[in-house]
């Protein structure tokens, strides 16, 4: 099989968020940015359906401007075996994230799309949805388990209020949750390897996907701030507290 | 032109979810279609049901076993169809687990782009979602013909239940080819309400110290007839399981009021539970950061405050 795992580049997740003065949107300057972590878990299960024998090959797909080659070069310093680049300085909304995976599942030809569940950025939660819906293929989000076995999968997925367990044929779009698994350092070694392994570039337009905004950002801010809250000593001033705040 | 709401249920009750994504439709100020998509045994109940929601003007319902796990493959096509047959310039669904699976996968099929997490609608065409868990609000306008929308059902409150007299229509789906199979669900078989959808929620922390103690959060949530969550660091430290778990990286809650014991309140958990209408911090430490987001601080030992203030609780109803 093979594995498509996309990998996109956000601020740091131990990053405090700062909205611009002008509400363009949030503070990038001079703010580390790493790999979505729910892209990290994405990768390190396509690994390690690799290291089961159930994967060939993983190839790691990132979108964006320049600088989206270190993301890249970390997914193959974690292990993974090729790298494709989309080139674009444009803001991409997941419906053209998931149109240009799907240009490039034409090519590749995936059993396989393994994406984070949302990036920590937009937290749109949308890309692997979409792109299963283009695809014609079935999905499963927010998965907390995958096994092959007799060319099947067999998934269970975080819910509201537990989990459900579901079977897949192949090929599959699956989305990946927290409790997946604990991502892999890379190691020294690795990144030296990761600077050899061959990465493609594509943009778009050479995709042939239009990637004109569909939704325009107005404005960013700040989330409201909250009124100092008020000490009480006691538990019956609590309870009069709740009471005055109507919540009891 | 009208709005399509994609109704939760559970095959025999809607859920309250679909009163707040009504809510939300009915801003937009356009006739309200409610989709039914499911197995049930009782159609006509149910029917009834979302029928007499207040302001509802259609209630479409497609009983097929197909539809009964709402599986994305099945309902996201029968949502397009009826988005053609109701001519929708809007669809929503509540930012629920199963909202978030179909809807996205519905707007790839109609084209256009999908918005999450809706707080405000602003006008038909402008929306406010939080971005960054949170820590910033966009403000955003879809130039799509067709916006496709699940809200945050903490963000709208619920509309009545009674009081409506939609008409309802039989729709057929066509038949899916569905790759995906439903084995099983283990869900929590708990009389508390469901974590996202609780009016109350009480949380515990690392400070209650073992897996034993959170028998005192749950028995003030239960006082409170809420619902019982965690930090991370109490998921990691081995106390609760981690569908329990608020904050960035696990369940985004707003109740009404939200109790935070034993809870230091690190970035990633405020990211959580920072919009909940009320916030109560019971915990002996005076530095901690939850006292910069709550309304109530209550500094003392949550071992002997928690027994107390259920007690309090149920005493005060009593009379």
């Amino acid at each position: 099989m093979k594995a498509i795992v996309g990998v996109k580049r956000v601020i740091d997740y131990a990053q405090r968020i700062r909205v611009k003065a002008d509400k363009t949107g949030v503070e990038t300057v001079g703010v580390k940015m790493s790999m979505n972590p729910f892209d990290e878990i994405a990768v390190e299960e396509a690994l390690r359906l690799k290291e089961k024998g159930h994967v060939k090959e993983v190839v790691a797909v990132t979108m964006g401007p320049q600088q989206n080659q270190q993301i890249l070069l970390n997914a193959m310093a974690m292990g993974a075996d090729r790298g494709i680049h989309v080139l674009t300085d444009a803001p991409l909304e997941p419906i053209h994230v998931a149109k240009l995976f799907k240009k490039i599942a034409e090519t590749e030809k995936p059993d396989l799309f393994i994406l984070g569940k949302q990036a920590i950025d937009d937290d749109s939660n949308q890309t692997g949805q979409m792109l299963a819906g283009l695809l014609n293929w079935p999905q499963a989000t927010n998965i907390s388990k995958v096994e092959v076995e007799g060319g099947k999968l067999k998934i269970t997925r975080e819910i509201d209020g537990g989990l459900q367990n579901l079977e897949s044929s192949l090929p599959a779009v699956l989305t990946a949750d927290l409790r997946l698994n604990e991502p892999r350092f890379a190691t020294l070694p690795n990144i030296m390897k990761a600077k050899k392994k061959p990465t493609d570039k594509k943009t778009p337009e050479e995709l042939g996907v239009d990637v004109n905004p569909r939704i325009q950002t107005i404005k960013v801010d700040e989330p409201p701030v909250r009124q100092a809250g008020k000490k009480v000593e006691t538990v019956e001033e609590l309870l009069e507290g709740l009471k005055k705040l109507g919540v009891i | 032109y009208s709005t399509l709401v994609l109704g939760e249920h559970d095959n025999s009750q809607l859920l309250p979810s679909t009163l707040s994504a009504v809510t939300a439709a009915k801003q937009l100020g356009k006739e309200v279609n409610i989709l039914l998509a499911g197995s049930f045994k009782d159609a006509g109940a149910i029917s009834k049901q979302a029928a007499a929601i207040a302001g509802v003007n259609r209630v479409l319902v497609a009983n097929n076993a197909q539809y009964e796990h709402a599986t994305p493959e099945s309902v996201s096509p029968l949502l397009k169809k009826c988005q053609d047959k109701v001519k929708a310039t809007h669809i929503i669904a509540p930012s629920t687990a199963s909202g978030k699976n179909i809807l996205p996968r519905t707007a790839a099929l109609l084209d256009v782009s999908a918005i999450s997490d809706v707080m405000k609608i602003q006008s038909e065409d402008t929306f406010v979602r939080p971005i960054y868990a949170g820590n910033a609000l966009s403000t955003v306008k879809s130039n799509d013909p067709i916006k496709v929308l699940t809200i945050r059902t903490t963000a709208f409150d619920k509309c009545a239940d009674n009081g409506g007299s939609a008409e309802i229509e039989d729709i057929d789906g066509d038949a899916s080819e569905i790759h995906t199979k439903w084995i099983s669900e283990d869900t929590k078989k708990s009389a508390r309400p469901e974590l996202t959808a609780a009016n109350v929620v009480v949380s515990g922390g690392r400070g209650l110290k073992s897996s034993e103690n959170f028998k005192l959060i749950e028995e003030l949530a239960d006082e409170l007839n809420g619902a019982v969550g965690a930090s991370r660091a109490a998921v990691d430290a081995g106390y609760v399981s981690n569908d329990l778990q608020v904050g960035q990286t696990g369940k985004i809650v707003a109740p009404q009021l939200y109790i935070a014991v034993g809870i230091s309140g690190a970035i990633q958990h405020l990211a959580g539970m920072k919009d909940s209408k009320v916030i109560v911090s019971i915990n002996k430490d005076t530095e901690a950061p939850i006292a910069q987001v709550a309304d109530l601080i209550l500094t003392k030992d949550l071992f002997e405050a928690v027994p107390q203030l259920t007690k309090a609780i149920k005493d005060s109803r009593g009379k």
